[in-house]
């Protein structure tokens, strides 16, 4: 199976009798897991030049849609996918950790460009170094800023991870584990 | 280009004129932090130089220098087109400059952002608070003798497992890092 194929299908799912099944077995959060990784409605906090980038990625030439990931809402409490895109001053960090606390269970966090992921070469009194330093994160972009490509990759990536559970800073899990 | 101000200053204020140079066609005029609003006064309403436009005005530091705060305050004619950059000096144990607010009400936020990052006082300013940075934030990050490590977070960091994968990691290229 392709990675696309796999993206597609929940994991360990069976479909019984062929083209015309009448039903598909699979577990609870497996499934809510698959539902979720197509309705991502994210709220970009773009803060800087990476901004650009994020805008081309969200363009029609890279078409988001096809990931059900190209709404979005400019109310943290109706979006569930948190883009941070830029440099992260000290002076806002308490704005971007109030804006995470706003947002709704479960909540998934991209950290896009070398800045939101480290501070990048803003090693100074004016930036944090990485917004894991104050939020949980579940995946980092590098580059500077990076190809539409990658920040695909990584959404592609927290799909998969979504749909597995293995995403952190959420309580999805079944088992009420959080990973 | 604008030697002729230069002259001009020369000829009204003397020896209150410290220093002159034109370095790349810039010409600069350094005068003592008491003849600073006068002459500052003398270049916007003298005819000659008819400095209406207020342009720049910002502080460098030269921690061997004994007065070693640098005061810039760039001028512009819109008439005449020329420029001009008028510098006084002041040490770091006795900050203070007259504030030119009454000149060119513009210059309002360029001395609080000079007080903000050089501490440099300008007396006079009807509210002169930080402007960039944040209620609390102790010194003045670009003198020289802030320490280039220091940061002052706002809110407390997380305790992050060292999850990145190059090209996060310091062996990776970011030797610098506060990481
Ligand atoms: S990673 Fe580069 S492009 Fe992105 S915000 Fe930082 S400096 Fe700008």
């Amino acid at each position: 199976m392709g990675v696309e194929d796999r993206i597609r299908l929940p994991v360990r799912t069976e479909v019984l009798g062929g083209a015309e099944a009448a039903f598909a077995t699979t577990r609870l959060d497996q499934l809510l897991g698959w539902a979720r990784k197509y309705s991502l409605f994210m709220y970009p906090f773009a803060t800087a030049c990476c901004g650009m980038e994020f805008m081309a990625m969200s363009a029609p030439k890279y078409d988001l849609a096809r990931f059900g990931a190209e709404a979005p809402r400019f109310s943290p409490r109706q979006s569930d996918l948190l883009w941070v895109v830029g440099t992260i001053s000290q002076r806002q960090a308490p704005v971007l950790q109030r804006i995470y606390g706003q947002m709704c269970e479960p909540k998934w966090v991209i950290a896009f460009g070398t800045c939101a992921s480290t501070g990048g070469f803003y090693d100074n009194y004016a930036t944090v170094p990485g917004i894991d330093r104050i939020i949980p994160v579940d995946v980092f972009i590098p580059g500077c800023p990076p190809r539409p490509e990658q920040a695909l990759d990584a959404l592609m990536l927290l799909m998969k991870r979504i749909a597995d559970g293995s995403a952190r800073g959420e309580p999805i899990l079944a088992n009420g584990q959080v990973v | 280009m604008a030697q002729r101000i230069l002259d001009r200053l020369k000829e009204t204020f003397g020896a209150k004129i410290l220093e002159t140079s034109s370095p790349s066609g810039d010409e600069v005029a350094v005068v003592a932090r008491d003849d600073w609003p006068a002459v500052a006064r003398f270049l916007r309403d003298d005819p000659v130089c008819a400095m209406d436009m207020f342009i720049d005005l910002t502080c460098a530091d030269y921690p061997d220098r004994r007065e070693r705060l640098e005061v810039w305050l760039r001028l512009y004619s819109i008439g005449h087109r020329h420029r001009v950059c008028l510098k006084t000096r002041v040490s770091a144990e006795d900050p203070k400059v007259p504030s030119l607010y009454d000149l060119w009400r513009g210059i309002d936020w360029f001395e609080r952002e000079a007080f903000d990052l050089f501490g440099v006082v300008f007396a006079g300013h009807p509210d002169l608070r930080r402007i960039l940075l944040y209620e609390g934030f102790e010194g003045h990050p670009l003198r020289k003798d802030y320490a280039a490590e220091k940061t002052q977070p706002l809110v407390g960091y997380r305790e992050v497992p060292p999850t990145k994968v190059p090209p996060f990691g310091t062996a990776e290229g970011m030797p610098w890092s506060r990481r």
